[in-house]
């Protein structure tokens, strides 16, 4: 970088705890600065004011200190090298290894023409049948866990991300504690997947504007991989809800007003600019995404699960039954919006019509429960829903369940032919000919 | 007269302070120069010399004193034959022509075909006397008669002096000549242009609309049906179904042009139209979807601002087709996201904020837009209408929030999306009894369906809906007193009306047959479980009710599965006589 013909600034007009101002003549929006050696980034620029967000914070910054302006915006750079390698949010090397020798690119580059994307149509399988059988994933698309901070959202994802069969998985972890940080180290040296695997981490001890970048940077890594080497990627970003409160301390910092629950009146279009990178590209290519949202209390109607759920194409929850004592993929709130793309497509025919009255049943075995609850007496069919219910929690909605769809299908047939007759599956006649053959 | 020029002051995201010598107007558009890149932006606010521009497009890069040059022109959709079956984007770019698999900023691309030739054949005859809107000629777009008409822009009363013969023409051959009263010659082309936030006005009345568009859907058409020109929203919280709905009535709606317009929604559900309506047959003509429809798609991660224009120009496209008599049907998904654009820029422009930080005006800015849709009586006496139907997402599913309030008050009909129904599979989730549609009130509406669907129709409405009130109070009856703790007779009340719920409301938007219904077959249907829930049954005990019920609905969904008046068909509607008479008393 040739810094002979660049200005250098020393006059700092104003300095607030995330950003600071300047005066200063032919900056471009976005341009990235270095104030007193710390990586900045133009957010505003009112006539010769210029504003600039401090990534690290402005915590002993004099009004004296020297400031450049780099004439670029935030770049990646990207090659083959970046696999099993970690960085920090600003792509460097944080695993003692060399720096990444590659082609430099802006990251949080242009949209993909909707007319140039494909269809999403392959299956990824995770061998959990809350996810394959009543949630299936399809490449290209885009799904977070919402959880609460208790739950193993981690561990699930990291399970997702081993089985899945994919070419490159790239890991974005925002506010990451660091035994989580080295939780997923661990994982994947001890997979021998680390070769497959880069990951962008901005853990709990770095600052909290730093992780802006994790996602841009994650997925400019993601498209070189999709789109230079036409690979299905997966990206993992974990936890969105520490980006968004990130999000909200920036505009904070910059006087806007706050919409609902105090986060950026801008909330939808930011998430949504990251979570629609996921595609399917023409060329073979794909980028899916999986990413964790935690909740506070289960509320799903806060502004970031709300606005994330309106742009990701579905969402997965655990929750722990207490019948069974293991963590679920609950069937009622999860949904996967790509699921009808694959379901009796990749899979078996009778996939769509076994899943909806698996749930169906299950929502009945809910209802009795209530009743038995409230004291009351139980029909003949509201008994065997509930047996049904504990068996169908335990043997497929269960995260310990590892087997391939046609297994999850066979499963469930064998539960209905345990407890029900054909008029109550309301299954369409031809399908229960086939599969449900000595059901009565 | 030579275009103004500016100068980048400022710069705060997509909002752009230009410095003018010269005179701009409000909604005025420009471009800015980024090197070889021009960014397209339009005027929303000025004071003094500053002219406050909203970019169409990242402003990554632009810095102040790079140079502005202002069009002289408002935003304005490109009208004329082939916006059928088109992919636009906000601005009506046809994203097919754009090269690359990346949107590239600052490039723009021609709507139609200039190079397209057309069969023309005239209407007017030399000597006549017309004004905007009136047909001069007709070209086939596909099947559909598309009209030639005299820009809406002019105004006044014109004489045809000549008319081009039938023949083929380029969209910018002159197709006819006309003089104004003052004897001045103008020059009519098969395209013309109009401002994309100004309502075409070129028709002689808009009457409430009388005549029934039918969706196919029947917790629609059945429970609250949707008129011709009428306007209604789908509100509710997300993974109810709101895009599933949207595109089953694309798919099987009554009309002869249907314009999607995704705005600010997934880029995959636009690519799931593009992927599949080319495939899927237009149940009443035979042809592809895809001829009918045209998509404006600004999805959630094209620039904010074109998300605004996206709505504008999809419903311009509406009123540009019902200007040739024709049925459009205009969907868009979401509103909220359109007002979320308007907050983030009034937001940035540091405007008092309304209610959750929208802008004050939001209301009103709602309501003039439902306004456009209508049936209205062309200058020949015949009949077009825009019908329209928007999607709501309101914050958290709360619907006192302030989208969904504006909304509420200016749609006739409200299709509520129920979470409960979602969570228990109960599709498509409309929770009848929350939902309205106001034309069932209309004198016009009853008197169309005495004639058109059946001489009591709304009588066996009106009562399907009473069933399902009672069955929910029966059932809230039951929750609190026990199954034995109740009247036998409160289980059947509740189990008719589950029949009612699940044969008519529930309806599989993937089955080829299932997913659309004729309201011939609506009407049979809805008489045949009327007559089941009229009739008395005998049971011992309340647990013979539940399995004996569920026996009737399973023969009346295996019959919904079945073509109508099919032998299947029959054999279910026999094996479900059968078991009524089981019981009956």
């Amino acid at each position: 970088m040739s810094t002979a013909f660049q200005k250098v600034y020393t006059k700092i007009t104003q300095i607030t705890k995330a950003t600071c101002s300047l005066k200063a003549q032919g900056v471009g929006n976005d341009e990235l600065a270095l104030v007193d050696g710390r990586l900045a980034q133009v957010v505003k620029i009112w006539g010769e004011d210029v504003t600039l967000q401090v990534f690290s914070g402005t915590e002993g910054i004099p009004t004296n200190a020297e400031v450049t302006f780099l004439g670029k915006a935030p770049t990646l750079k990207v090659g083959e090298d970046l696999c099993g390698r970690f960085f920090n949010a600003f792509g460097e090397p944080i695993d003692g290894g060399p720096a990444i020798d590659g082609e430099e690119r802006e990251i949080g580059g242009p949209s993909v023409n909707p007319v140039r994307r494909k269809q999403p149509s392959e299956l990824i399988a995770t061998g959990i049948a809350g996810i394959d059988l009543n949630n299936t994933l399809v490449s290209g698309q885009k799904i977070p866990f919402f959880a609460d901070p208790d739950q193993p959202y981690n561990q699930v994802m990291a399970n997702v991300a081993l089985r899945a069969q994919t070419d490159r998985i790239i890991l974005g972890g925002m506010g990451l504690t660091n035994d989580d940080y080295l939780y997923f180290k661990n994982l994947f040296d001890d997979a021998g997947v680390s070769d497959r695997i880069v990951s962008f981490v901005n853990t709990t001890e770095a600052p909290p504007v730093e992780r802006l970048l994790v996602p841009d940077m994650a997925l400019t890594a993601a498209e070189y991989f999709a789109v230079d080497r036409n690979e299905k990627v997966l990206v993992l970003l974990t936890d969105m809800t520490l980006y968004a409160d990130a999000l909200s301390i920036v505009s904070n910092r910059m006087d806007q007003i706050p919409s609902k629950d105090s986060m950026p009146g801008s909330l939808y279009s930011d998430l949504a600019k990251i979570y629609e990178k996921a595609v399917q590209f023409p060329t073979g290519g794909s980028i899916t995404i999986i990413a964790v949202t935690t909740l506070s209390g289960g509320d799903i109607t806060h502004a970031i699960p709300d606005n994330t759920g309106y742009i990701t194409e579905g969402q997965l929850f655990l929750r722990k039954d207490a019948e069974i004592g293991k963590v679920i993929v609950d069937p009622f709130r999860s949904l996967s919006r790509l699921k009808q793309l694959v379901i009796g497509k990749r899979t078996r025919k009778d996939h769509a019509q076994v899943m909806n009255a698996a749930i169906r049943l299950y929502a009945d075995a809910a209802n009795a429960r209530t009743k038995l609850e409230n004291g009351f007496e139980l029909t003949d069919y509201d008994r065997r829903t509930l047996e049904f219910a504990k068996d169908y929690s335990n043997e497929l909605l269960a995260i310990d369940v590892n087997m391939d769809v046609e297994q999850m299908l066979n499963t469930a047939w064998t539960l209905f032919g345990r407890y029900f007759n054909r008029s109550e599956l309301g299954i369409k006649e031809e399908i229960v000919n086939e599969f449900g053959k000595n059901i009565q | 007269m030579d275009k103004t020029q500016g100068k980048v002051h400022s710069i705060i995201s997509n909002l752009v302070l230009v410095k003018v010598e010269g005179a701009v107007s409000q909604n005025e558009i420009c471009f800015i120069a980024l090197g070889q890149e021009r960014l397209m932006a339009e005027v929303i606010k000025v004071v003094g010399d500053m002219a406050y521009v909203q970019v169409f497009e990242s402003t990554r890069g632009l810095k102040p004193g790079m140079g502005v040059e202002f069009e002289q022109h408002m935003l304005e959709a490109t009208l004329g034959p082939g916006l059928l079956s088109k992919n636009f984007d906000g601005l009506q770019n046809d994203l097919d022509k754009m090269s690359g698999v990346f949107l590239k900023r600052g490039e723009y691309t021609h709507p139609l075909e200039t190079d397209k030739k057309w069969r023309f054949t005239p209407l007017a005859e030399p000597g006549m006397r017309v004004r905007a809107a009136d047909w001069l000629g007709n070209v086939k777009e596909n099947w559909l008669d598309h009209k030639i008409m005299v820009p809406f822009k002019w105004w006044g009363e014109y004489v045809v002096e000549w008319v081009a013969p039938e023949g083929e023409y380029t969209i910018l051959d002159t197709v006819a000549r006309l003089k104004d009263e003052g004897g001045k010659a103008y020059e009519v082309t098969m395209v013309q242009k109009w401002p994309v936030k100004m309502p075409i006005r070129a028709y002689v009345d808009k009457p409430r609309p009388f005549r029934q568009m039918e969706t196919g859907v029947r917790v629609i058409d059945t429970m609250n049906p949707m008129l011709e020109g009428g306007t209604g929203f789908i509100p509710g919280p997300f993974g109810t179904g709101k895009t599933v709905l949207q595109h089953a009535l694309a798919r099987f709606a009554d009309a002869d042009v249907i314009i999607m317009a995704a705005c600010g929604e997934r880029a995959n559900e636009v690519v799931e139209i593009f992927t599949e309506f080319p495939e899927l047959q237009d149940p009443r003509t035979g042809r592809s979807l895809y001829e009918r429809t045209t998509i404006i798609a600004n999805t959630s991660n094209m620039p904010v601002a074109a998300r605004e224009a996206s709505v504008y120009t999809a419903m311009t496209i509406g009123e540009y087709y019902r200007a040739m008599g024709m049925k459009v049907l205009l969907l868009a998904d979401s509103t909220s996201r359109w007002a979320q654009a308007l907050r983030e820029m009034s937001n940035r422009m540091e405007e008092l904020p309304g209610q959750d930080a929208f802008p004050m005006d939001l209301s009103a800015i709602i309501s003039n837009f439902y306004a456009r849709a209508g049936m209205v009586y062309l200058n020949n006496g015949k009949t077009g209408s825009v019908t329209f139907i928007g999607t709501v997402s309101p914050a958290g599913g709360n619907l006192k929030e302030p989208v969904t309030e504006s909304t509420k008050k200016v749609a006739r009909c409200f299709y509520a999306l129920s979470q409960a129904r979602a969570d228990s599979k109960r599709y498509p989730a409309i929770d009848t009894l929350e939902s309205y549609s106001k034309y069932l009130e209309y004198p016009e509406f009853v008197r169309y369906a005495k004639e058109h669907i059946s001489e009591d129709w709304i009588e066996a409405v009106n009562e399907a809906r009473n069933r399902l009130v009672r069955g929910r109070e029966t059932a809230e009856q039951i929750d609190i007193l026990g199954d034995d703790g109740v009247p036998l007779d409160y289980h059947v009340v509740f189990w008719k009306s589950e029949l009612i719920d699940f044969v008519i409301l529930q309806q599989d938007a993937f089955d080829a047959v299932d997913g659309s219904t004729s309201m011939k077959r609506q009407q049979y249907m809805l008489k045949k479980v009327l007559d089941v829930a009229r009739a008395d049954f005998e049971f011992e005990s309340f647990e013979e009710v539940n399995p004996y019920f569920k026996r009737i609905i399973n023969g009346f969904k295996q019959m919904n599965y079945a073509e109508f008046e099919s032998e299947p068909f029959r054999r279910h509607e026999a094996e479900v006589e059968q078991i009524i008479n089981e019981r009956k008393r």
